[in-house]
């Protein structure tokens, strides 16, 4: 049911290759799930979010000191060694610092035609967040507009951001196959489904959902759930990682990462000023942890899915280096403690120890299931 | 070879007075009914002011680097943030300055004095996370201003309006956080006296351009401290007028920093504190550093002068601008904050690159002494890329790993192996 996600997670290349000769139309490498893709599809533009290939690389030691997490890193190895050769442009959309370092060296030692680097506020809780990020994205309009050598008109916004929407919405139903006692997916399968997301044109990735959802609710889950878990933390789209802590009794039920709901959880408000609209959408999103404070919007929220999905304990997942999240898995932990949910912390790298890190997963499913004991 | 005539600096002595009457007046602050808050070097330290004269600020970056300092009270600090559960990989001055609040210590001596309020600001991937954590720890209340609008050169309106909305809301908080009545004169006094401060920090910087250069790298550190500690105090705009006349007096008199200059040199990034003796080691060969983009910028508000040169930038005072209302005095405190040097490689790298080449070409250096600092992401940012940049510019650099906070990882003999290398590199010889 989940294998067409599989094979677009799988042939990211091939497909955006493939997608650019059917469709006429230009590609552009998105850094972090903050870039507004509303406005790409809408120029017929289609976004690909660059991510890593979790493989050990030798490529990047020259341009991002070693300080710098591994996930900036793998991603622009992935530029380094020709893997994006068919990007018309790249687009950074302000977060982290670690990843800005790979946007830059991006720039200046793979090439591009178009890059650009868009201004997301990092204070998402200032009054005056939405107004001068809907700013920015003017600015970010006529850029799109320079690529393509053509207006882009409201009726075209209002096509990306119904397109955008609705595939946020089909993912938000497949998602509500997980609550039940027996989820109708795997954590793994969801994964597939919502990474892929990141780099497929909407219209086909909906097109799939929506095949998706129609023999989701037929679908015989023979399979045990096991204990119900949280993958929770920095960029994740480990697909052996997640496959293997469904193969060791549990079930990953629902995610906070920005490959999973938080890069899908809010939709566009639509609105006659399509810009204002579009800012206030990824203003309110999900946080990410360098944009969350002085309040902490991203707990009470974490906690609430906790809550929907019934999860039974989380797994905090953190790419080594990670500054923002290593800022908030003290305090999350905390925040699991008084919400009785228990969770285990792991450190991830470009690859992962999956032998080593099995062994911790299951002694923390015996540490849940032990509960039922006594 | 020359051998210049040195003596000690006049103002040494004035300064360490005013370093010591910084950290007891915010200790004390409480007893003479005076607030405290907490907050960064980078904050915008004049808005506080306008709650009175008896406000008084606790900048982490630099009170953190003097528990650095302390090497025994820093492995203390940095081991009871490890206890709590923190990454070791994190800001080293935000692990120094939670340690000392978690061991309730004060590295002067008593008890870690609360504060009443953090006002911070958002810089790096760190710096509104430190003060929510501190906020969240001290149950006080907390502010935060985001200043990521991209480099000065690309600044318009709406990024301005940004920032300067985000003043008008800190406002509103102070106002709610301490019950006071804010004075907008206190802010355009303070406003004022920053520009004045930071730019005359510019103009000792300039100084140095000349041969031999009157201050080395390892005294400014305690004298460009001041305007880490609070750039809109005006008792240390006032100090840097005397500094800067004391360097126009070596100068006149040709007193050097080091007597045996004859290589001229820059750092980057904040030094080891813990290991300035890296400074002292270089004037075995005569080498003296002079300054860095750190040091410069990090406080020093720079313009391109008329005759192509770098310079300190002109105040509003200096241009015959009256400053009469709340919101002039903000447009002006962000757009001044905004073009500081040490900000815009956050950005951009090649940035730093050409403002590194600029310095080097300008202050007539022999070469360029990278800090690989894991102890800042932000100064470290794009650090491999100036490394790139200036040697495709024929710049001879050198570069060594260290931490400017955690003296675990800093490795000081391997680190003098490599000046020795970059010694030979630029064909000196030990002096004796």
């Amino acid at each position: 049911m989940f294998t067409q996600f599989q094979e677009w997670y799988d042939k990211r290349h091939e497909y955006a290759k493939d997608w650019k000769q059917r469709t006429g139309g230009k590609v552009m490498g998105c850094f972090c799930s903050y870039v507004p893709e509303e406005m790409l599809v809408a120029g017929n533009i289609l976004p690909v979010r660059i991510l890593g290939s979790h493989e050990p690389q030798n490529v990047t030691e020259p341009y991002i000191f070693g300080m710098y997490c591994p996930f900036c890193r793998d991603v622009l190895a992935q530029g380094l060694k020709g893997r994006y050769d068919y990007l018309d442009g790249i687009t950074l959309s302000q977060s982290c610092i670690h990843l800005r370092q790979s946007y830059v060296a991006w720039r200046e030692h793979v090439g591009v035609p178009f890059d650009y680097y868009l201004y997301m506020p990092n204070k998402v809780q200032a009054r005056a967040a939405t107004p001068y990020l809907k700013s920015e994205l003017v600015k970010y309009k006529a850029h799109i507009e320079e690529i393509n050598g053509r207006e882009l008109t409201d009726a075209d916004l209002d096509a990306g951001i119904a397109a955008v929407n609705r595939n946020r919405e089909l993912m938000h139903k497949v998602y509500e196959f997980r609550k039940g006692d027996t989820p109708k997916l795997t954590g793994l399968e969801a994964m597939y489904m919502t990474v892929s997301s990141t780099w497929i044109d909407k219209e086909e990735h909906s097109a799939e959902i929506e095949k998706v959802l129609e023999q989701l609710p037929d679908r015989q889950v023979t399979r045990d759930t096991g204990a119900r878990l949280m993958l929770v933390g920095s960029e994740d789209d480990d697909v052996s990682f997640i496959d293997m802590i469904e193969s060791v009794g549990a079930t990953v039920v629902v995610d906070d990462h920005c490959t999973g709901t938080r890069y899908f959880w809010n939709s566009v408000v639509p609105d006659d000023d399509r810009l204002m609209a579009i800012a206030d959408r990824y203003v309110k999103r999900p946080p990410c942890p360098t944009k969350d404070w002085e309040e902490r919007w991203r707990f009470p929220h974490i906690l609430e899915l906790c809550k929907n999905f019934d999860v039974q304990g989380a797994v905090i997942i953190q790419q080594k280096f990670c500054d923002p999240h290593e800022c908030d898995i003290m305090p999350l932990r905390e925040a699991f403690v008084k919400s009785d949910i228990p969770s285990l912390f792991l450190e991830f790298d470009v690859t992962v120890p999956i032998g080593q890190f099995k062994v911790r997963v299951e002694a923390f499913l015996e540490m849940i299931g032990s509960e039922d004991l006594f | 070879m020359t051998n210049y005539k040195s003596e000690p600096l006049k103002c040494w002595q004035k300064a360490k007075e005013l370093r010591d009457k910084y950290y007891k007046d915010y200790q004390t602050a409480h007893e003479r009914g005076g607030i405290r808050w907490t907050g960064g070097a980078w904050s915008f330290d004049a808005i506080p002011y306008g709650l009175g004269d008896d406000v008084y600020p606790l900048t982490g970056e630099p009170y953190a680097a003097s528990i650095a300092f302390m090497k025994d009270f820093s492995l203390e600090c940095l081991e009871a943030t490890e206890a709590k559960g923190w990454a070791r990989d994190l800001c080293a001055y935000m692990r120094n300055y939670w340690g000392s609040m978690y061991l309730n210590k004060w590295a002067f001596g008593g008890e870690f004095p609360k504060a009443d309020f953090a006002w911070q600001d958002h810089i790096c991937c760190s710096h509104g996370k430190w003060d929510q954590h501190v906020a969240e720890y001290e149950n006080i209340p907390y502010f935060c201003i985001d200043v990521s609008v991209g480099p000065h050169k690309d600044l318009d309106d709406p990024k301005l309006l940004y920032v300067v909305d985000q003043m008008h809301e800190g406002i509103e908080f102070l106002e709610k956080a301490t019950g006071r009545e804010y004075d907008d004169e206190k802010l355009i006094a303070a406003v004022n006296d920053e520009c004045r401060q930071t730019s005359t920090w510019a103009e000792i910087c300039v100084l140095n351009k000349h041969k031999p250069a009157p201050l080395d790298e390892k005294s400014m550190y305690s004298l460009y401290v001041f305007s880490t500690l609070s750039k809109a105090k005006k008792e240390y705009a006032d100090f840097y007028e005397e500094v800067r006349d004391e360097m126009k007096d070596r100068i006149a008199r040709g007193v050097a920093a080091l007597p045996t200059e004859r290589c001229r040199l820059i750092s980057d990034t904040q030094p080891p504190w813990a290991f300035l003796s890296v400074f002292r080691y270089l004037e075995k060969f005569g080498a003296v550093s002079v300054g860095s983009l750190y040091t410069f910028s990090l406080v020093g508000i720079w313009e391109d002068k008329p005759d192509g040169t770098w310079g300190p930038r002109t105040t509003p005072e200096q241009a015959g601008i009256k400053i009469e209302t709340r919101d002039q005095a903000l447009r002006i405190l962000a757009d001044w904050n905004l073009s500081k040097p040490e900000w815009q490689h956050f950005y951009d790298p090649t940035l730093k690159t050409k403002m590194m080449k600029r310095i080097y070409d300008e202050w007539d250096l022999d070469g360029i002494m990278l800090h690989l600092n894991r102890g800042c992401e932000g100064l470290s940012c794009g650090i491999m890329e100036n490394h790139w940049g200036l040697t495709d510019m024929g710049v001879p650099v050198m570069s060594f790993e260290g931490n400017m906070g955690d003296s675990r990882e800093f490795d000081e003999a391997r680190t003098m192996d490599r000046i020795d290398s970059f010694m030979e590199r630029l064909d000196l010889k030990k002096i004796s």
